[in-house]
């Protein structure tokens, strides 16, 4: 085991970077963050439009939340494998294409991420807002976001908890993360796949885990001054 | 636009490679549930036992089903674990297709974790007196499970099991990457040799649409029936 990571180590690492593009675990952690950062205005939006008042616009980002959601991920990445080159007018790498169809997914589940934050802020907070005056985009972009974006920021992490894992799934289109890598690196070896998968499995395992306490101990403090200072947060 | 022949892709062999991979999806599918809710039963009274080593270990087969990716999982019972078994075991999954039996395993390991999660949230949702109360009647541990524990814990952990159902059934796709010919797979197949992408796809995409959704409405077709039990009583 020790061998292959002394031989194999930095290619799971970066791939063949500097000499060569980006791969193994930074590539999957670049994807994971790209990921969730273009998808994360997206989600806000989602997330207005599937609690707007008016159903001409609910009923649509309903919809789009029922479609992602009723899809394996893996037949997302074949349609954005097949759409994206039809939309921009060239063939695109691998990595887009897995970026898109994570964006994509993103978008139905951090829709809902954020829907239930907007849901979670009393109504009498909106009912308030409006009575002094403020229009309904005001209300939302002074009063209820705010609010609602720190209490999600536990279930925003696990989400980038979800892309990483998700990002393996980049290995059926060849992009070299970090299981392509690790497939590659068993290729290679041929006679060892269980030392080489699990050291793949504890990559993975350590950062996931790592970024889950960190949910844990958020969501803790979160709910700890909200008892203590029901208050606080409205001016966070 | 090009012009779409849905007709050309739903004929002959591309048919047939179709219906076989929404079978095994099924088939795949409903293997992994059963075993699933069982291991997820299995390792919440683990869990719950109060012993400090069965804990662990639940919480340790818990934790790492969370926190590898699906695929990963796939791999390590596909590739992994057949090196690391005697050669006879090995010979004998290989003449029994290795590709079902172990993809079967993984996904229901997996889907054991998450449910045994969701059925705990379940059992922690009640008040221990109620526990307590069954054994004072003179219900043995497994009785007060049975009938009075369980059917609560149920009824709560319902909408996330109902959640994990679907996500088992999406995860059935990461068979693909092993080579078990399931629906993806199969579109995929269809799709190379066709050239007819959108319409391969959108087939697909429909079936898959059509299961998600019917477990969905399942799931809130018994949610509303357990609440309508609840009411009568």
């Amino acid at each position: 085991m020790i061998e292959i990571l002394r031989d194999y180590g930095v290619l799971l690492l970066v791939g063949q970077f500097p000499n060569g593009p980006l791969g193994g675990l930074a590539l999957t952690l670049c994807l994971a963050i790209t990921g969730l950062i273009a998808s994360f205005p997206l989600a806000v939006l989602m997330g207005i439009a599937r609690t707007s008042p008016i159903a001409a616009i609910r009923a649509p980002a309903t919809a789009i939340v029922y479609v992602v959601r009723g899809l394996p991920v893996l037949m997302l990445i074949f349609w954005a494998y097949f759409i994206v080159p039809i939309l921009v007018g060239h063939s695109v790498s691998g990595t887009t294409t897995l970026i898109c169809a994570l964006v994509i997914y993103e978008l139905a589940f951090m829709g809902e991420v954020v829907r239930a934050g907007i849901e979670a802020i009393p109504a009498g907070q909106v009912e308030a807002a409006r009575s002094l005056g403020m229009t309904y985009g005001q209300a939302m972009r002074k009063v209820v976001l705010p609010q609602a974006l720190v209490h999600m920021t536990p279930s925003i992490l696990s989400q980038l908890i979800n892309l990483i894992k998700n990002t393996s799934l980049g290995y059926i289109i060849s992009v070299n993360e970090l299981t392509y890598a690790a497939y590659q690196v068993n290729a290679q070896l041929l006679t060892k796949p269980f030392e080489v998968y699990l050291i793949l499995a504890v990559t993975y395992f350590v950062i996931c885990w790592l970024l889950s306490l960190c949910v844990n101990r958020l969501e803790k403090k979160l709910n700890r001054s909200s008892t203590r200072n029901p208050t606080k947060e409205a001016t966070a | 636009m090009p012009d779409f022949n849905f007709g050309a892709v739903l004929q002959g062999r591309y048919l047939d490679w179709l219906i076989a991979g929404a079978c095994k999806t099924l088939l795949l599918f409903f293997a992994a549930w059963i075993s699933g809710f069982l291991i997820g039963l299995l390792v919440v009274s683990l869990r719950e036992s109060r012993a400090r080593p069965l804990e662990l270990l639940a919480k340790a087969f818990v934790g790492y089903h969370r926190n590898v990716p699906g695929l990963v999982q796939v791999f390590i019972w596909y590739f992994g674990v057949p090196q690391i078994l005697p050669e006879a075991w090995q010979a004998w999954i290989n003449d029994h297709g290795s590709e079902f039996f172990l993809v079967w395993i993984a996904l229901s390991l997996n889907a054991g974790a998450y449910m045994s999660e969701d059925l705990r949230s379940g059992v922690r949702s009640l008040p221990p007196t109620q526990l307590e109360a069954a054994r004072a009647l003179g219900m043995t541990f497994v009785q007060a499970m049975r009938v009075v524990i369980l059917p609560q814990a149920l009824r709560v952990a319902l909408p996330p099991l109902t959640n994990q159902s679907l996500s088992l059934f999406k995860s059935t796709s990461l068979a693909m990457a092993i080579g078990f010919a399931e629906m993806t797979y199969a579109a995929h197949q269809v799709e190379n040799e066709s050239f007819r992408t959108f319409e391969t796809f959108a087939i697909a995409s429909v079936f898959y649409w059509a299961g998600s959704f019917l477990l969905m409405w399942l799931g809130h077709a018994c949610s509303v029936k357990l609440k309508a039990g609840r009411a009568a009583r």
